[in-house]
């Protein structure tokens, strides 16, 4: 198995609140990788450090090391634009630019210089077939992607981050406030993409991390409790703290 | 005696409606009487025949003219120049001294009146840079008074657009300038435009400023250097000289028109584009 | 993944610098040029023989502008007088007792007037209201009077919209709190609402004087041109504005100097009224 993301030692703070105290993981290349706990755990600003979006909070300090490919991401000669093309993320809330389906999907090749219509077509038609969309919109390319409908926004999102072809997908509690159907429709979509994309898929969600994920990762007040691969820590989890976790007995 | 609260607050409410009212009834009646004094003597011929006889005669072309070139000029030069400002502003710094000195300057440009822009555009330009009264002198003048309300309307307008429009985009690896100009201005264009347009109105009316760096030759402006006259202006030396009341309204009428249409375009933009996709 | 070192980003960012310090350079060279012709005459002439002289014969060597500093004043007042009670009580009209598609269509309505430009304002000043004081007051007709109507007229807009927005800032809780005390509608307006909502309104009068006290056109045209301290609301005077305005395009040497001094006075009463309007707006925020 290929590590395809290794943090090491990685420190984060604001001030004087500590966020993130030592984390070490390595996350496997086609795989999809849970990062689960409660609210304030750390795991959403720890993905924030894969694809640079740290950047844009203000006074964070950080040590350690984030290397993609053995390659240090982190640091000023990092070229995040670049980065972000191999990093794509997922928000919990479904933001779609007020423009149009076609015009979404096609923001991110179109940044890339990917200007022709022969070669975006393609690419906006197989990126919303993969996040399973395209029978639903294949007819209204041009209407606004405003008038989708929750779950429709969502999966609009992956398909625009697809586009872009990156190496690894981020998603931070996407299905949060999805009806189950949409929720369905997008983990499907998940497994599949794991055969070429790297994956990690934040989650409060306990039963999600068991359903769709390879390995999982329980983070606890900015502490890695415990990572393995998900049948594992679901049967027979080494740690007290992990098993109340996963029985509900708080989160 | 101790009066009724009741039929205070019933007295009050009609003070306040009279008022309201009479206000309203000045703005009426001031585009009332412009209209009914001056459309009788406006017609195409007075658009497009330019001023004879030192205005006795003829229209106001050479004036209008004048008007379109002092301004729009001015917009081209002053919206780069305010949008950018407005933009380095919100996303390109975070609050500290420096943006807090900025946004001084600006304050006080906005108050400074326009007989003061004037005698500014007069000493610097006309005079010391050697301009004597031209188009230039006055598009560089009325260029800073608008300035201000460009900076701002623009500010407003951009910072009005979501954060989380601008987190999609920088995470679709749009650089900053990108995400700028393929996002928050579009999304921002209708309040910026809206600024424009009241810049433009403003310029269109002036008269202190434009008179002492633009002049008031009544010949048509072909050149940047040439002296012209604004509608503005040529209507104030018609006004104050005595010489032609006729003429004077008509000129006021199409000021008035012309502010009037302008307005209602910038409110037209305003509510068009931000139902289109919102 | 390494940055390039110089990317269109940074240039992007340097040009957008420039634009932004250009404000701070335009206002520089502003007040550095009238300065620079405006002081001059103090230094020749005395501070006190200008600002305090009674006498304005420039061709002849006195510079006084006392008389129109008073005059520059009294239409401001009188520009007050007849602008803020009016605008105040449109502005609590609009936000107290008007529904949403009165204040929709009333907004426009207030920029519409606000776009009128001054020179209207003062030929309609002339051709009406002027003769109005002549003929039921007496005098000339072109006095402190007129002025201070055509005055009070034009800064309505902007005490309107700025008490407006004061007004409607104030939280719909303190009034619903007044209501469920038994107050009717106006003691809340004036025990509540007024006072919570006072240095906006006082920032919107002095905004309004700052008008005023600027304004050219309007004044030229119906203030007269007396050089002497107006004794009554009806004698005629000159401000401050109509001076420069009425005589720099044929002033040289000294003369246009004075005109530059009168500049500096004027420039430095305006941004000593922003000032203070400004400072009365942060304290409303702070609140």
């Amino acid at each position: 198995m290929n590590i395809k993301i290794r943090i090491e030692e990685l420190r984060l703070s604001f001030g004087k609140a500590e966020i993130l105290k030592g984390i070490n993981i390595d996350v496997y290349k086609n795989k999809i990788t849970g990062f689960m706990g409660p609210a304030g755990s750390g795991k959403s600003t720890l993905i924030s450090l894969i694809n640079r979006m740290i950047d844009f909070e203000e006074n964070a300090e950080i040590t350690g090391r984030v290397s993609i490919d053995g390659e240090d991401i982190l640091g000023d000669k990092i070229d995040e634009v670049q980065l972000r093309r191999r990093v794509g993320t997922v928000f919990a809330v479904p933001i779609p630019l007020p423009r149009s389906i076609y015009d979404n999907i096609a923001y991110g090749p179109r940044l890339k210089n990917r200007n022709e219509r022969k070669e975006l077509w393609p690419l906006v038609v197989e990126s919303l077939k993969k996040a399973f969309l395209w029978d639903e919109v294949k007819d209204r390319l041009d209407s606004s992607a405003l008038k989708l409908s929750g779950g429709q926004q969502q999966r609009l999102c992956l398909a625009r981050t697809l586009a872009l072809e990156p190496e690894i997908i981020l998603l931070d509690e996407p299905c949060s406030g999805l009806d189950p159907i949409s929720t369905a429709k997008i983990e499907e979509a998940l497994n599949e993409l794991k055969k070429d994309y790297t994956i990690i898929l934040v989650s409060n969600n306990t039963k999600q991390i068991a359903r769709i994920t390879d390995y999982a990762a329980f983070f606890y007040m900015g502490t890695l409790i415990e990572y393995g691969p998900t049948e594992k820590l679901f049967t027979n989890p080494s740690e007290r703290k992990t098993e109340d976790y996963i029985q509900g007995k708080f989160g | 005696m101790r009066i009724n609260p009741r039929f205070v607050d019933k007295l009050v409410k009609i003070g306040l409606n009279s008022q309201a009212f009479f206000t309203v009834g000045i703005l009426v009646t001031i585009v009332a009487i412009i209209f009914f004094k001056g459309s009788p003597y406006l017609n195409m011929e007075f658009i497009f025949s330019s001023p004879e006889d030192m205005g006795r005669h003829g229209g106001i072309f050479s004036t209008i003219i004048g008007t379109v070139f002092l301004v729009l000029l001015s917009i081209f030069v002053a919206t780069p120049l305010g949008v950018g400002t407005a933009i380095f502003l919100t996303e390109y710094t975070k609050e500290s001294w420096f943006t807090k000195t900025i946004r001084f300057g600006v304050e006080s440009l906005a108050g400074i009146p326009s007989i003061l822009y004037g005698l500014f555009g007069f000493i610097f330009f006309v005079i010391k840079l050697g301009m004597g009264w031209s188009l230039m002198a006055g598009v560089l003048t009325i260029t800073i008074m608008i300035l201000p309300t460009i900076i701002r309307t623009s500010e407003e307008a951009i910072k009005a657009v979501p954060r989380n429009l601008r987190i999609v985009s920088y995470s679709l690896s749009a650089t900053k300038w990108e995400t700028v100009t393929k996002v928050v201005l579009p999304s921002a264009g209708p309040g910026i435009l809206t600024g424009i347009m009241l810049s433009v109105g403003r310029a269109v009316g002036e008269t202190a400023a434009v008179i002492f760096t633009m002049g008031s030759s009544l010949r048509l402006p072909t050149s940047l250097m040439d002296s012209g006259r604004t509608m503005a202006v040529h209507f104030y030396i018609l006004a104050r000289e005595g010489i032609s009341m006729e003429k004077a309204y008509a000129t006021a009428l199409v000021l008035v028109l012309s502010i009037l249409s302008i307005n209602i375009i910038a409110y037209y933009i305003m509510n068009r584009v931000t139902s289109k996709y919102s | 993944m390494i940055k390039k070192t110089f990317s269109k980003e940074h240039f992007v960012k340097l040009v957008l610098i420039s634009f932004a310090l250009s404000s701070l350079l335009f206002l520089f060279l502003i007040f550095i040029f009238i300065l620079a012709e405006g002081l001059p005459l103090f230094h020749k002439i005395g501070l006190k023989n200008i600002i305090f002289g009674f006498k304005w014969a420039p061709t002849k060597g006195s510079f006084g502008i006392f008389p129109m500093i008073v005059s520059s004043f009294l239409v401001t007042f009188g520009a007050l007088i007849i602008g803020a009670p009016l605008g105040l009580s449109c502005a609590i009209y609009l936000s107290e007792y008007s529904g949403k598609r009165l204040k929709l269509f009333l907004k426009p309505a207030l920029e519409l007037l606000a776009g009128i430009p001054s020179v209207v304002y003062g030929f309609l000043g002339v051709i009406y209201i002027v003769p109005l004081v002549r003929n039921y007051f007496g005098g000339a007709g072109f006095s402190l009077l007129a002025t201070s109507v055509i005055l009070g007229v034009m800064i309505l807009p902007t005490v309107i919209s700025i008490s407006f927005d004061a007004l409607m800032s104030v939280p719909k809780t303190y009034r619903e709190g007044s209501f469920a005390m038994g107050a009717t509608k106006w003691q809340t307006i004036y025990k509540v609402i007024i006072p919570s909502a006072k240095s906006g309104i006082l920032a919107s009068f002095i905004l309004g004087m700052g008008r005023a006290i600027g304004e050219t056109m309007a004044v030229i045209m119906v203030a007269g041109n007396a050089l002497k301290i107006p004794t009554s609301m009806l004698d005629p005077l000159r401000t401050l504005t109509s001076n420069i305005a009425l005589e720099l395009a044929y002033a040289s040497g000294d003369h246009r100097l004075g005109l530059f001094s009168t500049g500096v006075v004027l420039l430095v009463i305006i941004m000593t009224l922003n000032y203070i309007a400004n400072f009365a707006i942060k304290r409303r925020v702070l609140k």
